[in-house]
């Protein structure tokens, strides 16, 4: 990459930093959970992205694995009086064990099949959450002790929660870009433009692919711990079929392969239901009823797919070149 | 055993059901290539259609044959305006597009209709049959009637007219079906709208059984999938058999082993679609794909 573009990109990534460390001073306590909420959802996306983004697996099912680190949390909270914070990075080593092993099985299976068992799997999930009341406590849930700011600390316990999301969220985007750049990130890459050229170069389709999925899972399992520690319950609606349609909705208009175009995809998903009203606003009288989040969620993602497939970091490296000149894909 | 016949044929009913969901999703991945994730939702829609005809005063067969009409002319208009710009794309896109249908169409239900479960009138009395001891519903009865009827009509269509024989031909190769004059482009749009009726079927069949909400065919797409994955997705045939062995086995499961009533026919459900996936890809009837490299 020539210097002034990985200069742009280090003062992009540095000045996002720096706003998100700033903001809740300026937010009030409520706007601040929200933003925690675009941080959970964040570290979902990476992961998501990197298994599609990278290795070009398709994952409709990630809601489920958001909710294997969800209940994962919660039971070790509810039932085993473990404190919040420790059952996080938990919750992503058993979301990412889930994902490994389902990783075994989508080897067989490529595009179109995959899409359609891991979807199976965000629908089939809740069933089976009920099916083990006795540790999930059924339909009912479980309800968690709620978050508070570790004892030196003096923050809200909102802003506590933005912090630690946040906090966390930056760490595996920067864990996200390292991985993605050294050898395993060139062999999802390998495998997702040619599977036989990979093989024939050496690397493994069957042990990527499968790491790809674990790592992915991770993520997910991680953005799941928050987001039931965050909200101080948990139940099978916690995590519906559609957030996993959603988290796909985000990572297309994020950008596939893009880390940090995650933001934009995890703030769409969260302010998009608040903001919706507003634009329904301006429809025209006689459909205005009809402009509701999914709806505009879904004319989203389609138009996003038919205009624009690399999404908001297609579009900002579309300008990039405008300004700095067409560069050579590696 | 009068119960075992029993459930054997409510079995079929519902088979029949995801027969007819997963022979629409079979008759779009022919054509053009692409598990419609959005056929759950397009027939959901056409349901509450045929609720708003019967509503406004229709009886419940005129409202049947007008929204398989309306259904028809939705599913071509869909090929047309979303799915024609993606059709050379990566899969992942066309993925994304169908799941882009799947969110917005349910949102359009949802705020056209609410979210209210409504009651959904059935042409078929509820009433048993008895039959050497064993009792049949009517109702389970006349949804295995119709659900076969529309496949085996589809089927006379595609074996015995010109157009239906322009149909496969675009399906299976579609630049020498160019050459002999078949317009197949437009041959993919029919596609979509006869997938879109068919789909259609199968949600007026189910909607008296499980009552009308917008995520009324969310689990029934899934059991459609395990049919279409079961039978073979490229194999119309493979599709009808695939669903009614689905649903007599899940049924019976239900029934005789209590771990797998209720929601956990769903799991049930995917467990079926991995096994098959992972034993045998290609289903009971369908051809492997062989591919060179």
């Amino acid at each position: 990459m020539s210097r002034p573009r990985h200069a742009l990109r280090a003062a992009g990534v540095a000045a996002l930093v720096v706003v998100a460390a700033v903001l809740p001073s300026f937010i009030s306590d409520y706007h601040a959970l929200e933003w925690a909420t675009v941080g959970t959802y964040f570290i979902a996306l990476l992961g998501l992205n990197v298994l599609t983004g990278y290795s070009g697996q398709i994952s409709l099912g990630h809601g489920a694995f958001m909710a294997v680190g969800g209940y994962t949390s919660a039971i070790l909270m509810a039932h085993h009086g473990v404190r919040d914070l420790w059952t996080i990075p938990l919750a992503g080593l058993v979301a990412g064990g889930a994902g490994l092993l389902f990783g075994l099985p989508a080897l067989r299976l490529s595009g179109l099949y995959l899409a359609l068992a891991t979807f199976a799997v965000a629908v089939a999930f809740p069933a089976l959450v009920k099916k083990f009341e006795h540790f999930t406590g059924g339909s009912m849930g479980l309800i968690l002790n709620l978050p508070k700011a570790p004892g030196g600390l003096h923050l809200s316990s909102n802003d506590w929660l933005y912090y630690l999301s946040w906090g966390i969220g930056f760490a595996l985007l920067g864990l996200g870009a390292l991985v993605s750049r050294g050898r395993i990130g060139r062999s999802f890459r390998a495998i997702r433009d040619s599977e036989v050229a990979a093989a024939s170069s050496g690397v493994s389709p069957a042990f990527y692919k499968t790491l790809a999925f674990g790592i992915s899972a991770f993520y997910a399992g991680i953005g799941g711990s928050l987001v039931a520690i965050e909200t101080a319950y948990v139940n099978p609606q916690t995590f519906p079929i559609t957030l996993s349609l959603f988290l796909v909705v985000g990572v297309a208009v994020g950008g596939l392969g893009s880390l940090v175009g995650c933001i934009f995809g995890a703030a769409l998903i969260e302010f998009l239901p608040t903001v919706a009203p507003d634009i329904a606003r301006h429809a025209p009288s006689a459909i205005r009823d009809q402009v509701t989040p999914s709806v505009i969620q879904g004319l989203i993602l389609v138009l996003v797919m038919l205009i624009l497939p690399g999404g908001v970091a297609g579009l900002a490296r579309l300008l990039e070149n405008r300004a700095l000149g067409p560069r050579f894909e590696r | 055993m009068a119960e075992f016949w029993q459930q054997v044929v409510a079995g079929l009913a519902s088979g029949g059901i995801y027969a007819s969901l997963a022979l629409a999703l079979v008759l779009i991945y022919r054509s053009t290539g692409v598990i419609n994730f959005a056929q759950g939702e397009m027939a959901t829609f056409a349901t509450y259609l045929a609720w708003t005809f019967m509503h406004h005063g229709f009886s419940f067969w005129p409202a049947f044959f007008l929204t398989l009409v309306c259904a028809f002319a939705g599913g071509v208009a869909i090929e047309r305006v979303v799915v024609r710009p993606v059709e050379n794309r990566p899969v992942l896109t066309v993925v994304l597009v169908t799941i882009g249908l799947l969110v917005l169409i349910n949102g359009l239900t949802s705020s056209i209709w609410g979210g209210a479960v409504r009651k959904f009138p059935s042409p078929f009395s509820t009433r048993p049959i008895h039959v050497a001891g064993v009792a049949f519903s009517i109702q389970d009865i006349g949804i295995i009637g119709v659900s076969l009827a529309a496949v085996l009509v589809l089927g006379a269509f595609f074996r015995f007219t010109k157009l239906g024989l322009a149909l496969r031909a675009a399906a299976v190769n579609p630049g020498a079906s160019r050459l002999v004059g078949v317009r197949v482009s437009w041959m993919l749009a029919l596609g979509w709208g006869l997938a879109s009726a068919l789909g259609a079927v199968s949600g007026m069949m189910v909607a008296p059984v499980v009552f009308l909400d917008p995520n009324m065919m969310q689990g029934i797409l899934l059991y459609a999938f395990a049919a279409a994955v079961l039978g073979g997705l490229d194999s119309p045939l493979g599709a009808v058999v695939g669903g009614l062995t689905l649903g007599v086995l899940l049924n019976l499961l239900g029934t005789y082993v209590s771990t797998l009533g209720g929601e956990m026919r769903l799991v049930a459900g995917l467990a079926v679609i991995l096994a098959v996936l992972i034993v045998r890809p290609s289903g009971l009837l369908g051809k492997a794909a062989v591919r060179r490299v």
